[in-house]
């Protein structure tokens, strides 16, 4: 990923052994909703910015194009333009020259609504059909552009910076273009995606590098001390794909039930048998999220054995208690959420876990208040933080102090906070309609 | 002889696949015992769904041979960093499947399919 880091020399050494085209995906969902949300990246600008330097200078030397898609950690338009500064910042400081194509991915409501209209978006499982009032509440909505948008900009470009694409397009798109066959251009570009993510043991990110033949592509780590197993790329199709047999791009799906991975050295390995089926009508991802509120959250640790042992009804007569205050102060119970996420229970599995329990001597309670102003769940923690550290237990007769607060004030004000809503699939007229290209001479 | 998966496995992890989705790869470096695992019915459907207290038919699983690899996945509780999501990347929900138990003696070439 783009800011996560590789070695100078690794991109040097790809150069050397005759890389045509240098891709990084700098977006991803792994972060939460915040990136496309706020339009800030995860990773710093100076992070974002000596990746992108050691590329575009490496890129511009060997005389070969640069493709960096979901710019800026999302790929809406804010993520663009920072990334846009940014790639215009290393070209001033290093005297650097190329044509540049903005691929744009961020999608108004009005265009969204039009394709629901249409009857053209349908819903991802778990996700329910989209509707007007959802794409309304949406702050930044995207497609995931397939290969064709960069396979258009790369005749125009040098440096070609992409708003929210598919990982592999990045890759796919330069092979699918010079007429290799889909399916290995798919398939390398599925394990080029994460870079040095598929070699056996990886310690830092790094790059690797694939090589396309006829029938096969080989794929390679650039670090002299990592390597590839047959085991490492084959098992690379399962990282976080919930399907690893069948991988859906726009364009079609990758089937890797009969890839055979074969090692041509102790560090490279040879992928073939791979096949692409192309899809009845060509399909883009939409990716939405919307402002879920302002969080107050407030976290406070429980060591009485007598508490913890009856924790659960302790919590609930908590919440009752503070839920008949706030019906008379604030009212409408829409307005406000309160959860508690109880750590030594199942704080981090929530739902899923299956020993929903308290084993040991202490657990720390995380209150999370959500409400659509920061003051009123600000002032909703402040009366739950009060209320829990006194609220009674039968055994203990007189007032207790049953929390202990790790900090003062005990309330932290998160801001905003957001989520994912739309998970729907689009058909557009064309494969670049819905990705308008801007082109500049830097 | 039984151990359990997180004994035989060289791999049990979670991760997002996606903001809505929650997938596990379960994977092994001895083909032997990955065909035990796989043959002996170990990790299903069936096994995800009581774990995970999840529908059987919102529950995917594969084997992959040439990875030596099981994996399953089911859609996310909450979409990844909502409101109630308790673990943004996924990374820390494969704890219930380290404890399932593999018998490790017998004809495990007969047991191929």
């Amino acid at each position: 990923m783009l800011g996560s880091g590789f070695r100078e020399e690794s991109i040097a050494r790809g150069i050397e052994l005759g890389a045509r085209l240098i891709g990084c995906d700098s977006g991803t969902t792994d972060f939460g909703p915040g990136p496309l949300a706020t339009g800030r990246s995860q990773f710093s600008r100076e992070a974002i910015r000596r990746d992108t330097e050691v590329i575009l200078t490496s890129a511009c030397r060997a005389g070969i194009p640069v493709v960096i898609g979901s710019a800026g950690g999302a790929g809406g338009d804010l993520n663009l333009s920072w990334m846009h500064e940014i790639v215009w910042d290393i070209a001033r400081e290093n005297g650097l020259h190329f044509n540049l194509a903005l691929i744009h991915a961020e999608q108004s409501r009005q265009s969204v609504k039009q394709l629901l209209a249409e009857g053209r978006v349908t819903p991802l499982p778990p996700a329910t059909p989209l509707t007007d009032e959802a794409i309304d509440q949406s702050l930044h909505i995207v497609a995931m552009m397939g290969a064709e948008p960069i396979m258009a900009a790369l005749d125009e470009a040098q440096v070609i910076v992409a708003g929210r694409a598919s990982d592999a397009a990045i890759y796919a798109a330069l092979p699918l273009k010079a007429g290799y066959d889909p399916a290995l251009c798919w398939h390398a570009g599925k394990i080029l995606e994460c870079g040095a993510a598929a070699v056996a043991q990886r310690a830092a990110p790094d790059s690797m590098l694939a090589v396309l033949h006829g029938d096969a592509f080989d794929v390679m780590p650039m670090r002299e001390d990592y390597r590839c197993t047959t085991q490492s790329i084959a098992s690379h199709t399962l990282y976080e794909n919930a399907n690893p047999i069948r991988l859906a791009e726009p364009s079609g799906t990758l089937v890797t039930q009969h890839s055979r991975y074969v090692a041509v050295s102790d560090r490279a390995v040879r992928v073939s048998g791979s096949v692409f089926e192309p899809a009845d009508r060509y399909r883009v991802k939409l990716e939405g999220a919307r402002l879920a509120g302002f969080s107050t959250i407030v976290p406070g640790g429980i060591r009485d054995p007598l508490i913890l042992g009856q924790l659960e009804s302790w919590l609930g007569r908590l919440d009752e208690n503070l839920r008949e205050r706030l019906r008379r102060t604030v009212g409408d119970e829409a307005r406000y959420q309160i959860e508690a996420r109880v750590y030594g229970r199942n704080g981090v599995m929530g739902s899923l876990e299956p020993r929903p329990w308290v084993e040991g001597h202490e657990v720390m309670v995380l209150w999370d208040v959500i409400s659509d102003s920061q003051e009123l769940a600000h002032s909703i923690a402040t009366s739950l933080s009060h209320m829990a550290v006194h609220n009674p237990i039968p055994e203990w007769h007189g007032l207790i102090s049953g929390v202990a607060f790790p900090f003062a004030p005990s309330e932290i004000d998160r801001g905003p906070v957001y989520e994912f809503h739309l998970n729907h699939l689009a058909c557009p007229d064309s494969p670049t309609s819905l990705f308008h290209t801007e082109l500049e001479a830097v | 002889m039984r151990k359990t998966l997180a004994e035989t496995a060289k791999l049990i992890r979670s991760k997002n696949a996606g903001p809505f989705w929650l997938t596990f790869d379960v994977m092994f470096d001895d083909e032997t015992v990955y065909r035990r695992v796989r043959d002996q019915g170990v990790l299903t459907v069936e096994v995800v769904s009581r774990l995970y207290a999840v529908p059987p038919d919102q529950v995917l699983l594969f084997t992959v041979d040439n990875a030596l690899a099981i994996k399953a996945s089911i859609p996310r509780p909450q979409s990844s960093g909502s409101a109630l999501d308790t673990d943004v990347f996924g990374g820390q929900q494969y704890a219930p499947l380290l404890d399932l138990s593999v018998e490790l003696d017998g004809p495990g070439e007969a047991a191929r399919h």
